[in-house]
């Protein structure tokens, strides 16, 4: 009889589990088999720990090898006992008991928690979300009445643990670096969801934090971040990642680099040695997934046997193991040309999905809210089958396959008069269509006044419009809204109101809520969805800067040739021999080609590289300039005369309050450019009478004018009335340009809003209505103290550095 | 800076563009812009509109596509191919991301005119 061959395995957790019982299935005898376990315990099956946190499992129901049946299978069982080194040359590896001599070596062992490295990190109260120690551990914080906890990472790890502790009863924070959640796996539409499901527990959601330090003294207390906010903790758990578990490897000589180095066979360096599970790394990729570990541990079990095998990266999918939450993503989302998708999005019913799509493929999946066809499309991720046949239903999922499609006015048609059009306000299809006849409604305005339905979050409009066409049939004109653009039906107007209704408060909500037919907008909707983010929730948005026009994205006017122009405020026009000569020193320093005089009473120094943006405004910022933001919808310069303090006309200080509403009003963010001017008689040297915003000064005070234009359309202001003190004229501008920042359409100047809201109208509203423009000027002052940075300074001290400096410059080798 | 020979050469990390941005990398032979989609795709063009030479890197990056700042042409990210009614081509490049660090194939970069 010949002596087995001794195989050695270090490690006892899921890839060597799924590589024993490969290997013992195939040939029970091939091989003497010793199995080192650093944790004291069989293996367990890791990816449902968070269930046992949850409550929902114990850990007996995880147990895929208990020692017993380690033993039955004749495998000597080293658990609690970790292998310190192997020895290539001896084939030997150490541990505690001695030395164990191998004939094959499999290297399983696995990765570690990543620690951020803070200060307080080995506080006696954080702790990784890694092995049944955690969790128990963490269920013992979870016992104390009150308790807090905070979670470090927003994947797929750390918000298992934070639902888990939350259903516990904690008070949980979780804090992720990135923008949305579970940014691996997820969109930004999907990761809205998400968090907004996450919130609806309880849970607090704080993206975009960088932890600064873990603060307690005997234990933990608190979490500092870089921005300053402190959340208090019992607990602190580390979800941000792993690493591979490579020391030992390194040590002995092995290749390695993140992970240890294996080929398709999962061989390491030395062809005696295999290596399977977190711990590798192959062709580049580490892997985190149990499909893609358990494929690599059976063509390891194959290689042991001698027989030919290769290990092929596969596509993965993710679900995240939350009760309740529905949410599916698989396939490959990185790294490749020439794709489409498909998007469809359910506001009422919370979903949302999209199929990337790749030469008539699928090559990636995100389900939220639905994701009982995970699978189906996962299948064909894998089999790379051809939807072109199944394309225009594709995205309905498998049920749907084979019916034909569907005709939605049909669909309706059918629909019974109990069934529900509007989930808001509980009105059915019997209703809709018995006020129809009963009271003659021709158009939608009339059947929301009369059901209220589609009156509240306005969702359910279009099938309102088809009850409207099923019931009155040609006698039924549809509203004539001009689609914001082509990623919605919607008009401005109902946008706006449904951002406002449904308080959605970032990009991804309002696509998502508002049933976006693309995934990121395009260039037009997403300024006017920005700027009406900026203007409705003036403390809570955050400015997406990528969603902004070049030229408010870099506080410049792009010109043709690429360069760009500069313009500093000069206040109601006025300068001074001090500002005048550093513009001139700028000039000469930068080399700047061209400075002209605009007609707003400013200096534009043209031809400036974007390079030298910043090193120019900080030399204009000495001189005590701020941006003149010639290149915003918002505020540009208010003209003035010299009015009564030089001449012998004025009978106001015109240019005093020119000056006065520019400081008010400055760093406004307007639906599109804003150009006011004050002259100090009717003489109207400051031509106020054709600006957005003008004022007319006169003996008894101050003639408001608005809705002025100069430029495509030529047009004389509009008078909106007359106020006796300057500061009056101040308050009525004010109130008057928040009333055009709430109601304007993206880029609509003044005079076209008012013409489609009515003059009359706003002066009822502004002149008439002291209450209503209180409230005007109220918000207006609100959202200034947001507004009110100057962009140059802060782009001086370094903000969005990467805007301003290439990538990488690169040079031809000499030799070439 | 880096030389030009290697198959793939490195220009930066991927959290070094800003999602839905785009940062410029300067050659000999012209500028090129490297994109980065929402969901972390990047793409290198060009970074010249063939319609009156906007820079593109400049552009609202919405999707793969991005759309020119000088007058709104709109050009697939992958084949650099204008949208819609407007015609014309953009030149793009291999560009890869790996372990987070963004590499460009150095072979298909444009040489510089001598």
């Amino acid at each position: 009889m010949t002596t087995k061959k001794k195989l050695v395995v270090i490690g006892a957790g899921m890839a060597s589990g799924r590589l024993l019982e490969t290997l013992l299935e195939a040939a029970p005898d091939a091989y003497d088999i010793t199995l080192f376990g650093a944790e004291p315990r069989g293996n367990y099956n890791r990816i449902m720990l968070s269930p046992v946190l949850a409550g929902d499992k114990a850990y007996e129901d995880i147990v895929t090898h208990d020692a017993a049946w380690y033993a039955g299978k004749g495998i000597a069982c080293r658990f609690g006992e970790a292998v310190t080194r192997i020895d290539r040359d001896a084939k030997t590896v150490t541990s505690a008991g001695g030395e164990t001599p191998y004939d094959k070596l499999v290297i399983a062992t696995g990765s570690a928690p990543f620690i951020i490295p803070v200060a307080g990190r080995d506080l006696p109260g954080v702790r990784a979300f890694r092995d049944l120690d955690d969790v128990e551990a963490m269920i013992e914080a979870a016992g104390q009445p009150g308790a807090r906890a905070v979670v470090i990472g927003g994947g797929l790890l750390g918000l298992e643990a934070a639902a888990a502790l939350r259903s516990r009863g904690m008070e949980v924070v979780v804090l992720h670096l990135m923008g949305h959640l579970m940014e691996r796996q997820l969109d930004p539409a999907a990761g809205h969801l998400l968090r907004k499901e996450l919130e609806g527990r309880g849970i607090t959601v704080h993206t975009q934090a960088q932890t600064k330090a873990i603060l307690g003294n005997e234990s933990v207390e608190a979490v500092l971040l870089d921005d300053g906010t402190v959340y208090p903790a019992d607990l602190v758990v580390m979800a941000v990642g792993i690493r591979p578990e490579t020391r030992l490897a390194v040590d002995a000589g092995l290749e390695v680099e993140r992970g240890i180095l294996i080929d398709d066979q999962a061989l390491t360096s030395d062809p005696d040695i295999l290596a399977v599970g977190e711990c590798v790394e192959h062709q580049r990729v580490c892997y985190g997934l149990v499909a893609p570990l358990y494929t690599m541990a059976s063509v390891a079990a194959k290689t042991l046997l001698g027989e030919t095998a290769a290990f092929r990266p596969l596509e993965t999918a993710t679900q995240l193991k939350v009760t309740g939450v529905n949410l599916y993503s698989a396939g490959d989302f990185a790294d490749a040309e020439d794709r489409e998708e498909i998007v469809l999005r359910d506001a009422a019913s919370g979903i949302y999905k999209r199929l990337v799509l790749k030469e008539n493929r699928i090559v990636g999946a995100v389900l939220y809210g639905e994701a009982a066809d995970g699978p189906w499309f996962f299948d064909h991720i894998r089999n790379r089958t051809d939807i072109s046949e199944m394309r225009e239903t594709l995205i309905f999922g498998q049920s749907f396959q084979g019916g034909a499609p569907l005709d939605p006015m049909a669909a309706v048609a059918a629909l019974p008069d109990e069934a529900e059009i509007c989930g808001c306000n509980g009105v059915c299809k019997g209703r809709i269509v018995g006020a129809i006849r009963e009271k003659g409604l021709t158009t939608l305005d009339e059947v929301r006044a009369h059901t209220k339905a589609s009156a509240s979050c306005g969702t359910c409009t279009g099938l309102v419009e088809q009850v409207m066409q099923a019931t009155l049939g040609d006698a039924f004109t549809p509203q004539a809204v001009t689609p914001m653009c082509g990623c919605t039906p919607l008009g401005h107007d109902e946008v706006r109101r449904l951002i406002r209704a449904k308080e959605l408060k970032s990009i991804p909500a309002v696509m998502q809520e508002l049933e976006w037919r693309s995934s990121g907008g395009c260039a037009k909707c997403r300024p006017a969805l920005n700027y009406y983010l900026v203007c409705d929730w003036p403390d809570e948005y955050a400015d997406d800067y990528q969603s902004r026009f070049i030229n408010e994205r870099v506080h410049a006017n792009i010109q043709k040739d690429g360069t760009y122009s500069v313009v500093p405020r000069m206040w109601g026009g006025m300068t001074s021999a001090k500002e005048l000569r550093a513009i001139a020193d700028v000039v000469d320093k930068f080399d700047i080609p061209a400075v002209k005089v605009t007609g707003g009473q400013r200096i534009d120094m043209l031809g400036i590289r974007k390079e030298d943006l910043p090193a120019v405004w900080e030399d204009l910022g000495k001189a005590g300039f701020v941006s003149g933001h010639a290149y915003a919808k918002g505020l540009r310069t208010v003209k003035t005369c010299v009015g009564s303090d030089w001449c012998r006309f004025g009978t106001q200080d015109s240019t005093g309050l020119g000056i006065a509403i520019e400081k008010f009003m400055w760093g406004s963010w307007t639906p599109a450019k804003v150009k006011m001017a004050v002259s100090g008689c009717p003489r109207n040297c400051a031509e106020a009478t054709c600006k957005d915003v003008g004022v007319i000064c006169v003996d008894s005070g101050f003639e408001i004018h608005f809705a002025g234009a100069a430029g495509l359309d030529i047009k004389g202001t509009e008078v909106l009335g007359h106020v006796a003190t300057a500061e009056e004229a101040l308050r009525h501008i004010a109130a008057l340009v928040q009333m055009y920042r709430e109601q304007g359409h993206y880029l609509e100047r003044i005079y076209k809003w008012a013409k489609r809201i009515g003059l009359d109208e706003i002066r009822r509203q502004i002149m008439d209505d002291a209450g209503r423009r209180a409230a005007y000027y109220e918000r207006f002052v609100f959202s200034q103290q947001f507004a009110q940075v100057d962009p140059w300074s802060e782009r001086v001290s370094g903000k969005d550095k990467h805007e301003f400096n290439p990538l990488a410059i690169l040079e031809l080798e000499a030799a070439q | 800076m880096t030389a030009m020979t290697a198959e793939w050469i490195e220009i930066g990390r991927l959290e070094d563009i800003p999602r839905a941005g785009a940062r410029v990398v300067k050659t000999p032979a012209g500028c090129i812009a490297v994109f980065r989609t929402e969901d972390d795709r990047v793409y290198a063009l060009n970074d010249r509109c063939p319609h009156k030479g906007g820079p593109l890197s400049q552009g609202i990056v919405h999707g793969t596509s991005v759309t020119c700042p000088l007058h709104n042409w709109v050009f697939d990210l992958a084949s650099g191919v204008a949208q819609g009614a407007d015609e014309g081509q953009v030149a793009t490049y291999p560009v890869t991301v790996r372990d987070g660090v963004l590499l460009i194939a150095g072979a298909r970069l444009p040489a510089a005119e001598e």
